[in-house]
């Protein structure tokens, strides 16, 4: 069981929370410009790293709040949660390597 | 049916050194790694293969998933794959001159809600006119096909049908996983054990791969083929290839050692838990995946909750039976919920992946299919569909209704 402390109602199970895939993933800047290709790449491919990685989570039971973690996915160790829109902490922040 | 199992065959396969260069390699020996061999070398006289595996043969998920093989799926593309699978399963004991315990009891699919009626419904009229057996039960013909199903109405998710197929059932996995290594060794097929891919070896440009870096040396290919399942995004990201793949955990568990009381398997997507009795007795139950990614080997204790809840409202009669076991597995899971098979932007890599909760039923067309476009360079016609390019063409295999386990 994760216990994942949410930036704005402290630590609770994983079961209230909701998991939204990859952070930091942009919106195209200029949409009309991408080929079919890129469209696709945007659409359906995400990082899958065996390692840390920088996820979206919903405290979906309690505040309903978006919010970032950074997760380690071999050993399931919480290395960093931090609001969405801040940056994603730097490995010298976090003690460890983002792949 | 047989009574006893097969004594575990040590003798079945060579463990030879990897040789300097080989036509085919075959990253991973789980089934469908296996499964490519075999037929490689029995369907296209292509026999200097190596299949590298970095922990032991069918270690991954072939020794951890819940054998349940059928071919009910809704899109015509899959039912076609699935249904090629299913009839050579049934001929592949006589095939293989092995005993795998290929048992066709039937799998129920329930359903508890009006939506579930018309998709299980559909499914049925979809499955015949491809040509795939199903029926579809009310509630007092479930209770008759599998009497322990808890049909009443007064419960919280009251069945209200199911689809059976007849000919679906399970078959003990360890050994179809031996049967096929046997065969393939017979072949002259170097099975190699505790080899793990840490890179590849590629030509002066760098757009063909020519040969695998492994833990014990490097190794040069014609063609190297992945089958690493979960882990196939870790090896597609040491030659720089992003592909449409999350790998999540998925967990099972046993009971103790039970008289016969499960005729069938029971699935249900919408309380979701999935149940059969094993040869031996147990009950095998599993579930969906965990909703976030992990390579862990083991799954999340809400999970277990989750599919304990939900199989002792279905199935009263577990109430006293004690958990024996639990594990994990990781499994790669696409967008559209069903496989990738094929080329890849790289010269010379093949790609099998993103069978994601359902691949063991798939084994022995997965391999029929892969080992044709390794052998001919063109893809099988029932595999054309499922190429990396229906990610960027929008021509996806949308398989999430009936991959029959949430992903
Ligand atoms: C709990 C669970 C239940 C399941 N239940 C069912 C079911 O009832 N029915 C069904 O149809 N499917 C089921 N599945 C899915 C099925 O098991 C998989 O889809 C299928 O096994 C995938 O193909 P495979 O057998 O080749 O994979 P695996 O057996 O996982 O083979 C991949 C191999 O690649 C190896 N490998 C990885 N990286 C490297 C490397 N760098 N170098 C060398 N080797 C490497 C791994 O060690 C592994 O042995 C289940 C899966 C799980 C986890
Ligand atoms: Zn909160």
């Amino acid at each position: 069981m994760l216990l994942i402390a949410c930036p704005y109602c402290g630590e609770r199970d994983e079961t209230e929370f909701h998991y939204g895939g990859q952070a930091h993933v942009a919106y195209p800047a200029d949409p009309e410009a991408l080929s079919d290709a890129e469209w696709g790449e945007y659409l359906f491919v995400r990082a899958n790293p065996k390692g840390p990685f920088a996820e979206r989570w919903s405290h979906a039971a309690g505040c309903r709040r978006w919010f970032n973690m950074l997760r380690d996915t071999a050993t399931h160790q919480i290395l960093a949660v931090y609001p969405a829109g801040q940056p994603c902490p730097s490995a010298a922040q976090t003690g460890s390597v983002i792949a | 049916m047989p009574e006893h199992l097969p004594e575990h065959p040590d003798w079945l396969w060579r463990t030879p050194n990897p040789k300097r260069s080989y036509d085919v390699v075959i990253v991973g020996a789980g089934g469908h790694g296996l499964a490519t061999a075999y037929y490689l070398a029995r369907n296209h006289g292509v026999t200097n293969v190596a299949v590298l595996e970095r922990g032991w043969l069918a270690g991954g998920n072939m020794a951890r998933n819940t054998t349940i093989i059928r071919s009910n799926y809704l899109c015509e593309e899959s039912a076609a794959l699935y249904e090629h699978a299913l009839k050579l399963w049934e001929g592949m004991p006589e095939e293989l001159d092995y005993d795998f315990l290929f048992s066709q009891r039937g799998v129920l699919n329930l359903a508890h809600t009006l939506q579930d009626v018309r998709e299980g419904t559909r499914r049925v009229n979809a499955n015949r006119l491809g040509g795939v057996d199903a029926e579809w039960l009310d509630p007092d013909q479930v209770r008759e096909f599998c009497p322990i199903v808890n049909t009443s109405p007064d419960v919280r998710h009251p069945v209200l049908g199911a689809t059976l197929q007849r000919r679906a059932g399970i078959a003990k996995h360890d050994h179809v996983a031996w049967a096929l290594a046997r065969k393939a060794d017979a072949y002259g097929v170097d099975l190699i054990q505790g080899c793990e891919v840490t890179g590849f070896l590629r030509d002066g440009d760098g757009d063909r791969v020519v040969g695998v870096q492994t833990s014990r040396g490097p190794i040069a290919a014609g063609t190297v083929a992945l089958a690493a399942a979960g882990h196939t995004s870790v090896l597609a990201g040491m030659v720089g290839l992003r592909l449409p793949l999350q790998s999540h955990p998925l967990q099972a568990l046993v009971s103790e050692l039970l008289e016969p009381v499960h005729p069938t398997v029971v699935m249900s997507n919408h309380v979701h838990v999935y149940v059969s009795q094993a040869h031996k007795g147990e009950l095998v139950m599993g579930a969906g995946v965990d909703a976030y990614n992990g390579y862990g080997q083991r799954g999340s204790f809400p999970m277990i909750e989750h599919q304990m809840a939900a199989a002792l409202e279905l199935f009263p009669i577990f109430a006293r039976a004690h958990v024996l076991r639990t594990w994990g597995g990781i499994v790669d899971v696409t967008p559209d919920a069903s496989p990738i098979i094929g080329p890849t932007p790289i010269g010379n890599l093949h790609l099998n992946c993103g069978w994601g909760t359902g691949g063991f039923k798939a084994t022995p067309a997965s391999g029929w299919v892969y080992a044709h476009s390794i052998a001919t360079g063109a893809p099988h016609p029932l595999a054309e569909p499922f190429a990396l390019e229906r990610f960027t063409t929008g021509a996806l295999i949308d398989e999430h209704g009936a991959a029959a386990v949430a992903h």
